[in-house]
């Protein structure tokens, strides 16, 4: 390494910028949920919340450093080290941990500073993924390859599901953004949209009329192109088959696999009469919150329904309410726009690294990030189903927090160094 | 390699899409869409749970159990609830201002905007009271509920009793669904079929201004649900039989289990002390449990599922039926009341063959019945032989329902135990025991444990000559009455139906001239089988055991009646029984003979005949 090289120089300023200003706003957010009127304490207050995010945030400080000090190789040479340790440490969890509310899914350090490894899985898979695509080509149709591949992807959420932590794991399946971007078969995102989308109809219409439905519109397409399409009559009758077969089985496994309260989250997104006690009064009141704010919102700790238990969980999983309560439309855009300049400038950076492990490693930040934003923001305003994840940067809690701090700054440590990178 | 780069515009697009088509959405809801913000500024939504009707429980004529009666919650929502004349408040439900600031701060600890009760269970008259002087009082409403009550006071252990959820079943995802202050079954019927029982909550939203004063239902009603009520249930129980067997039992401890062969179904469920269910509901539940459970006699012990005994000589029919399935026992088969193998509980005649040993409860001659299915030779080495005879003898007993839970819808049926090689190697060591030291199974004592259930269970199969229904107090769920599948499977033992005469020939004998001929009902011409059984008892005065079947051809009850610290079977367990059984045949007791017995029952003052 050449010493005069100085990495201060290269780092990149604009997503640093863009991580102080949102945890930041994560912050003063927080206190806005857990603010009571009538009890007024100070932001800082360890007891809050509040106070104890400000310790996550200066915790978070010296894991950047950290990460900055660290020789920059260690990343690429350490990845599959970090993702075994971190898969061990997952089944330690499973085996070793007391529940908590029904999950296997805490390392309790002390009575008030618990840490879920499960949040650390993410970073470490997207490591030891990006080693390997950096040592294969995608595109060559190598099975062998693509199963190790998928069996990388695949092993931490699968010890998650036994965590009895479902949601955690589901993030796992962002990292098809990534292998797209690096060659994966299009056919698969079009696979995974079109089973989504039937995944919705079957909510909304009973199986066999949708199967019905289905059946008469291909049939009808047959036969008005019969004499265009006959030669790839078997690949039509192949997709029909196919997607009956998603029907079917959507309904087998929302009704049979799933149990109830996470059949009634995915059923409330189409119908808030399904579980009005649980999941359906809090998504109700999710949405008042957001409603109430209008356009320019109330004003900061002038919110009223996210003060309180109107809306579960405000500090962490629905910490969004606060913001669109108190900032109205105007603070919502002000956060979808943050998330979209974070996520466009990774993807910018990501593309400027000379090695396919700097490049993938980034897409998986980015396809992790967007998937959080993606389901967190979507169940508060009732587009995704009720799923306990948090909202990067915002939500309250030390693990997550860390996590994506982790997760974003390898990616900057890497990309600082870039141009000592001759690439492969 | 280049064209892959090109992807990253579409990786691109699908980001930006989703941020558009959010930021669409939230547009819709927080600028368009006015009636989320009229929810939140008439500033609060309140949600009224609806409690559904909890399903009534009958016997099996249809006659009551279980009901509901209605009782008043007065709630209150700590937010709403800030400007009130607290005094006055205090004057108006009768309590201190002291106890007022403890509620409301217990309250609030709950959550400051939901609403949480603030006293319970009000009567008609406190509801009455209240009601009219509550709309000064924003923040505080009345809630109507019900809770249980009972006609009569019968089958407490049964029917179990329902109480408010506990802060640790709220943290499980078993009860999801249930809310703090909730009521479930937390014993009996009442919890085994819990999910029947309880109904399906409604709940309805209304917006209610600051001053508490309602301004109408949330989007037309939209997110309103209707509560349906708890589906009923026919239990199996004749109350008559019930009653009339509680009344026997009455001062003493112990079980009494009658069961109808042909179904299974259980039509009395005695567990002596018992005690007024009523007692479990409404305001001092939790004063009357903490009495109940201090009580020396542990009136809370359900004793025929959870007790388990020493069978005593009713064993000796088991014994008997497995040792004629093994082919070393013939019911021509005589064996000498040798008193050097085994104490004999008195002189009788020899026993020159099986009916005469039952007859007779001879300890001697099944001493060496047992002994004679045990140790057949099957290894040259005594410790062996003996290891392998019990073994293949444990698994003939167990098929009778012994050492099994039979699988009754009641909660915490105990197992009982019967032992095996396995169980003595622990106590004695592998070579530490043979035959001479486990004879005492034979005649039902040492280390068997049996529950009054399985006794009853046991007399059952007798009745049906080979195979039992698994018992079970409840006919049907629901309106439709339809019956609960599982219990309509017939369970054979592994002793074939061709042995069971010769044995039900020595019950029929017991009751005719041996040991239980007081018990006789022929003055209604019916014949009853039965088997007495005396259980000793290292604590003090011996339990008096009976299980019986009656009429003889086409059983109608099977019953088993344990009483304990009341002498030989044949002094308060067999007549009990006998009255028992012509109650639920006949309807009444005939003879003055039998009702002076009666009376003398029901009093405890047992006659003093031997057996």
């Amino acid at each position: 390494m050449r010493t005069s090289y100085k990495i201060t120089q290269n780092i990149d300023w604009v997503t640093i910028g863009l991580y102080a200003l949102m945890v930041t706003l994560g912050w003063m957010n927080i206190y806005a949920a857990v603010y009571n009127p009538e009890n007024i304490t100070s932001i800082f207050d360890f007891s809050l919340n509040s106070g104890k995010q400000l310790a996550w945030i200066g915790t978070s400080v010296v894991i950047i450093i950290m990460l900055f000090a660290i020789d920059y190789k260690a990343y690429d040479s350490l990845a599959y080290g970090i993702y075994w340790f971190v898969i061990l440490i997952l089944l330690g969890t499973l085996v070793l941990a007391s529940p908590i509310k029904g999950s296997r899914s805490w390392l309790v350090i002390t009575e008030s500073v618990r840490l879920q490894p499960a949040e650390f899985a993410k970073f470490a898979t997207a490591l030891a993924v990006s080693r390997f695509m950096s040592s294969i080509n995608l595109r060559q149709q190598n099975w062998k390859d693509q199963a190790k591949l998928a069996g990388l992807a695949l092993l931490p959420p699968i010890i998650i599901i036994l965590q009895n932590e479902t949601g955690s794991a589901l993030v796992f399946a962002a990292f098809t953004l990534a292998f797209f971007r690096e060659g994966m078969s299009p056919l698969i995102l079009i696979i995974g949209a079109v089973a989504v989308f039937v995944f919705v109809l079957t909510l909304l219409i009973p199986q066999w009329y949708l199967a019905g439905i289905i059946t008469v519109l291909m049939g009808l397409y047959l036969w008005m192109n019969y004499h265009r399409i006959k030669r790839y009559l078997s690949t039509y009758v192949g997709i029909w088959v196919a997607v009956l077969i998603m029907v079917f089985s959507v309904t087998y496994f929302i009704d049979n696999v799933l149990q109830e309260h996470q059949q009634n989250r995915i059923k409330v997104l189409v119908d808030p009469e399904v579980d009005p006690l649980g999941v359906g009064w809090n998504v109700t009141q999710s949405k008042i919150a957001i409603g109430s704010g209008g356009f320019f919102g109330k004003g900061f700790l002038e919110g009223t329904q996210t003060k309180f238990d109107f809306v579960p969980e405000q500090s962490t999983d629905f910490i969004f309410c606060t913001v669109g309560e108190e900032h109205g439309w105007v603070g919502s855009l002000i956060i979808i726009a943050l998330f979209m300049g974070l996520l466009t400038r990774i993807i910018f950076v990501a593309e400027r690294q000379r090695s396919v492990f700097g490049r993938t490693y980034g897409y998986c930040v980015a396809s992790i990030i967007f998937f959080h934003f993606l389901v967190n923001i979507g169940m508060t305003i009732g587009l995704a189903p009720v799923v306990g994840i948090p909202l990067p940067f915002f939500s309250y809690g030390g693990s997550s927090l860390w996590s994506f701090t982790i997760l974003l700054f390898i990616l900057l440590a890497i990309d600082a160094h870039r141009k000592l990178d001759l690439g492969r | 390699m280049k064209y892959l780069e090109g992807r990253k515009y579409v990786i691109q697009a699908i980001f930006l899409a989703i941020g558009a088509v959010y930021l669409i959405k939230l547009f819709y809801i927080q600028v368009l869409d006015d009636s989320y913000k009229t929810a939140a500024e008439s500033n609060a939504l309140r949600r009224v749970v609806q409690y559904p009707f909890r399903g009534l429980i009958y016997d099996r004529h249809g006659k009551l159990l279980v009901e509901n009666t209605p009782v008043y919650d007065l709630m209150v929502v700590p937010k709403e609830a800030k400007a009130i004349d607290t005094l006055k408040f205090c004057q108006l439900v009768g309590i201190t201002l002291q106890e007022y600031r403890e509620k409301i701060t217990a309250a609030k600890k709950y959550s400051y905007v939901k609403p949480s009760p603030f006293l319970q269970r009000l009567n008609n008259i406190e509801f009455a009271a209240i009601q009219d002087n509550l709309v000064d009082f924003p923040g505080f409403y009345i809630n109507a509920r019900t809770v249980r009550s009972y006609p009569h006071k019968s089958l407490s252990h049964g029917l179990g009793y329902i109480g408010e959820i506990s802060p640790r079943q709220l943290e499980d995802t078993a009860y999801h669904g249930y809310r703090q202050g909730d009521y479930l079954g937390i014993s009996g019927l009442e919890r085994e079929y819990e999910k029947y029982l309880m109904g399906k909550r409604g709940v309805k939203y209304t917006m209610v201004n600051v001053r508490g004063i309602e301004k109408g239902s949330f989007k037309n009603g939209a997110y309103d649900t209707l509560s349906e009520a708890g589906q009923n249930l026919m239990s199996t129980i004749d109350l008559k039989l019930q009653e009339y067997a509680e009344k026997l039992m009455e001062g003493k401890t112990g079980s009494i289990v009658a069961i109808e062969p042909k179904t299974g179904e259980i039509l009395s469920l005695v567990s002596a002390p018992y005690y007024d269910p009523s007692l479990l509901t409404g305001k001092e539940l939790g004063n009357n449990y903490m009495k109940l459970l201090r009580d020396p006699v542990k009136p809370l012990f359900n004793r025929p599922l959870m007790a388990t005994y020493p069978p005593g000589s009713i064993f000796k029919l088991a014994q008997a039926l497995i040792a004629l399935q093994e082919g070393t026992l013939t019911p021509e088969t005589g064996y000498p009341c040798n008193w050097s193998l085994v104490r004999c509980s008195h002189r009788h005649p020899y026993p020159a063959n099986l009916g005469i040993a039952i007859e007779q409860s001879c300890n001697p001659y099944f001493y060496q019945v047992f002994r004679s299915v045990v140790s057949r030779g099957r290894s040259s080495n005594v410790y062996k032989d003996t290891k392998l005879g019990l073994d293949a003898w444990n698994k003939h007993i167990k098929s009778f329902g012994f050492a099994t839970k039979l699988g009754i819808d009641l909660p915490n049926e105990k197992r009982g135990l019967m032992p095996n090689s396995q169980f003595y190697d622990k106590i004695y060591g592998a070579t530490g025991w043979k035959f001479p030291t486990i004879y005492s199974v034979s005649i039902g004592q040492g280390e068997t444990g049996v529950t009054p259930l399985q006794m009853a269970n046991f007399a059952a199969i007798l009745a049906n000559r080979g195979y039992y229904y698994t018992p079970h107090i409840v006919r049907s769920v629901g309106e439709n009455g339809k019956q609960v599948p599982e219990y309509s499977v017939k369970q054979y033992t592994s002793v074939d139906p061709r042995h069971f005469p010769a044995v039900v020939e020595g019950m029929q004998k017991v009751v005719e001239t041996g040991t239980a001929r007081f018990a006789r009902l022929s003055h209604i011409g019916v014949i009853l089988c039965g088997k007495t059984g005396t259980v000793q008892n290292p604590h003090g005065k011996d339990h008096s055991v009976f299980i019986a079947f009656a009429p003889k051809d086409d059983p109608k009850i099977a019953l088993a009646v344990y009483v304990e610290n009341a002498g030989s079977g044949a002094i308060a367990a067999a007549p009990m029984a006998s009255l028992l059984v012509e109650k639920y045949l006949t309807d009444t007791i005939k003879t003055a003979y039998r009702k002076r017995w009666e009376h003398d029952m029901i009093t405890g003052s047992f006659y003093k005949w031997g057996d």
